[in-house]
């Protein structure tokens, strides 16, 4: 990996959300443009000044289309131009901008429009039942696992190996709907405490009800472009400077669950590019990813912010409040947010950038902010995707 | 820009693969990549990772979860592009001039094999509300564009049937061609039609296969090989989906071939190129794409004067292209590459490549590779 000095800088100029909510009714097309012309708007540009797009989506299935970037390549303003769909399962969502930057800084492109799609809610009776061919045909979809049953795993050896309790994970479902109620989009901002958390039905022990995010539609985009088109439309870019992505191997099941060592090494790829060496001091903001509370931590952990096991300690500090020293998901997160799976990857890049554009509203953390991190998480607990950002 | 293509490899392209699963159909086509490039190995020597593959295909939903292993990504950057192979390869060379990466490897596969309701898969990929039609035909849409492209060409049954007995003669010398025969027009002709005015020798047949490619930026490819094919340029575009798209020309193609060929300095193709390795799923979409890629004003006149076949002025698909190997689905576009490298490596001097995904996709990417 080469140093960030030969890279060709690459801004974000616009961001689109739509409403994050179940039973959206436009169709996926239709909110894919929703938010496609938001971000537009925001960067001040008209869809024949794009000349790339990139598109991501979780799995087919949701939708219940086959080729989904085909068919979602109409609504995302692809129209006779360069169109593609990138995928890595849930990291999805920030592999999108991921890519839209290196659609720029290979300069095949001058300005992209990265958009991230995901309607659940159609599927019946329940979404988990779209994850039951998620498996190794062969050796593990005969015993119908589903993603909360792994997921507990995974939780119960984060817990057991950093003799974390659950009290202390349920802090984060409580910070993050909490930080919820300030984003316009939020479909489960809530006022809960603790208390809340552990009282709420037993999923899979260790996992409540809202240790998990909920069941959503949405659609994300955003504006990318070169140097030279950004000064022109705007005189607050927001840089893109280092972006970094791994899949681990596919056997989940031989894996040490308790750290995401696949996220480790996407941190250090992005670190290096952008020239980060200490993320625990240089980073002002982050959005690590939050389908459940504890991957919060896990993901803290993984990205070098926190030393393993101490993230919940941080947490109980208030390092990661609003007010506090490294915000962490100052938007309210999937936990708050919703997580429809590739967009909730996307909205977590673009709140890192309206939070260093400064134009974050209610959600504006209290310091003043230079370097943010989004990061998704998805595939058989093996991928993860990082982006740096800089004002 | 100039990317190398330092190793190809290989598996598979029969109608069914028995012995191997697509993993390991993927492995020993990145095997046989890696020894290709001159013995490299992955683990150390390549930076990024791209896999082409659709979760219906696979069976298998985030089917990119599968990727990593075969070919010596876990643990790296390895990534998914939901498309044909040959736009895998526009996001390998992405990595590379970005300066993201210096090697970059791009696997497709394909394992229609193992799909029992191919039809219906297809009709998924149309708009759930007002796109899925129940045609009992898959091939119906290439019927109505094939209606009007003869209609605008003047071309006839004959024609057609002229690009199946050239590509699946021509596919006698490759390896890879499962479906080469020695046929006349009139052993063409004589067969029902499957869709009008399609017969199923005008329509190729689904192969199980594999293909890996290593791509290097121009500073290391001669580290690794003294004959590297190098990617002068390349491009991918979407005309609309069905209901928008325009039918009888290969819109797609025309915008993707114009960019292609300005990043590789291409001001007259039919007099730069001196063979074409286009898509021919159906046997009018070889003419038609040759039309869109600028080879041909007219098509038809062109192919009747053997302007396409062998020893002619532009060779089109002289392996044999989808009608004589199989179309391997995600794999097709960089079928038709492995086919363009081995001609250079035989002394072709530059050809143009150019993709479709197939029915009812309105995607396809152009190559321009020289030796």
């Amino acid at each position: 990996m080469k140093t960030n000095l030969f890279y060709r800088r690459v801004a974000v100029i616009g961001a689109g959300l739509t409403l994050f909510k179940r039973r959206i009714v436009e169709t996926p097309r239709e909110m894919s443009w929703v938010a496609a012309r938001k971000a537009l708007d925001e960067a001040g540009l008209e869809l024949k000044d794009i000349d790339c797009v990139v598109i991501g989506s979780a799995p087919d299935a949701f939708d219940g289309v086959h080729m989904k970037g085909e068919y979602l390549a109409h609504g995302s303003g692809g129209v006779r131009k360069m169109v593609s769909r990138v995928f890595v399962g849930g990291a999805t969502g920030v592999m999108v901008p991921i890519s839209a930057w290196y659609h720029v800084a290979s300069g095949l492109c001058q300005s992209v429009l990265a958009v991230a799609e995901e309607k659940m809610s159609p599927a019946r009776p329940h979404p988990q039942s779209v994850f039951r061919y998620i498996w190794d045909p062969i050796t593990e979809k005969p015993l119908n696992p589903n993603l909360i049953w792994i997921f507990a795993m995974e939780m119960h050896r984060y817990m057991y190996v950093n003799k974390v309790k659950k009290e202390d994970i349920a802090l984060v479902s409580v910070k993050n709907k909490r930080n919820a109620i300030n984003n316009p989009y939020a479909q489960a901002p809530a006022n809960i405490t603790v208390d809340d958390v552990l009282k709420s039905e037993v999923l899979v022990w260790p996992v409540n009800l809202l240790d998990v995010s909920p069941v959503s539609d949405g659609a994300a985009a955003m504006v990318i472009t070169s140097e030279d088109i950004a000064r022109r439309y705007t005189d607050t870019p927001v840089w893109i400077e280092g972006v970094g992505w791994t899949l681990d191997n596919t056997e989940w099941t031989g894996r040490e669950l308790a750290y995401p060592r696949y996220l480790e090494h996407a941190a250090r790829m992005a670190y290096k590019m952008a020239g980060i060496e200490r993320p625990n001091k240089e980073l002002d903001v982050i959005e690590p990813y939050d389908p459940f509370d504890y991957k919060e931590l896990h993901h803290i952990e993984g990205l070098m912010v926190a030393k393993r096991g101490e993230a919940v300690k941080m947490l109980k500090e208030g390092v990661f409040d609003m007010d506090g020293d490294i915000p962490s998901s100052p938007s309210g997160g999937l936990l708050g947010v919703g997580n429809p799976i590739a967009a909730a990857g996307l909205m977590k890049a673009i709140s890192i950038y309206w939070q260093l554009k400064g134009t974050a509203g209610k959600m504006q953390v209290k310091k003043p902010v230079h370097t943010g991190l989004a990061q998704a998480w998805g595939d058989l607990m093996q991928a993860s995707t990082v982006v740096v950002m800089r004002n | 820009m100039k990317v190398a293509i330092i190793g190809i490899g290989w598996y598979g392209f029969r109608p069914s693969v028995r012995e191997a699963s697509f993993r390991e159909m993927m492995y020993e086509a990145a095997v046989r990549a890696y020894e290709d490039a001159g013995g490299i190995n992955p683990r150390t020597d390549v930076d990024t990772f791209i896999s082409c593959q659709e979760d219906f295909w696979e069976g298998i939903s985030i089917s990119d979860e599968f990727a990593p292993d075969p070919i010596g990504g876990a643990m790296r950057p390895t990534m998914t592009v939901s498309g044909d192979g040959l736009q895998g390869v526009v996001h390998g060379i992405m990595h590379i001039t970005s300066g993201l990466a210096d090697v970059t490897v791009v696997e497709a596969h394909a394992k229609p094999s193992d799909i029992l309701t191919m039809d219906s898969i297809t009709e998924f990929a149309y708009d759930p509300i007002y796109g899925r039609i129940k045609a009992k035909n898959p091939h119906f849409l290439a019927g109505l564009d094939a209606v009007k492209f003869m209609k605008k060409y003047n071309a006839t049954r004959e024609d057609l049937a002229r690009v199946v007995v050239k590509n699946k003669g021509n596919g006698l010398k490759n390896p890879r061609a499962s479906f080469a025969s020695k046929l006349s027009i009139s052993d063409v002709l004589s067969r029902e039609y499957s869709v009008y005015p399609l017969s199923d020798l005008d329509i190729s047949n689904y192969v199980d296969g594999a293909v890996v490619l290593v791509l290097a930026s121009e500073d290391v490819a001669r580290k690794f090989t003294d004959t590297p094919v190098w990617i002068e340029g390349a491009y991918f575009a979407s005309d609309s989906s069905m209901e928008f798209s325009s039918l009888g020309d290969a819109l797609y193609t025309k915008i993707a071939a114009d960019s292609a060929y300005k990043m590789a300095k291409i001001h007259s193709p039919k007099n730069q190129f001196d063979s074409a390795f286009v898509d021919d799923t159906y046997s009018y979409k070889e003419l038609q794409h040759v039309a869109a890629l600028g080879l041909s004003e007219d098509p038809v006149r062109d192919l009747r004067e053997g302007v396409f076949h062998i020893g002619g002025k532009i060779p089109v698909n002289p392996l044999g292209g989808h009608l004589a190997t199989g179309r391997a689905l995600e794999a097709s576009g960089l079928s038709l590459v492995v086919d363009a490298v081995y001609f250079l490596r035989e002394g072709s001097s530059k050809s143009v490549v150019s993709s479709w995904r197939g029915v009812p996709t309105f995607t396809g990417g152009v190559l321009v590779v020289s030796r």
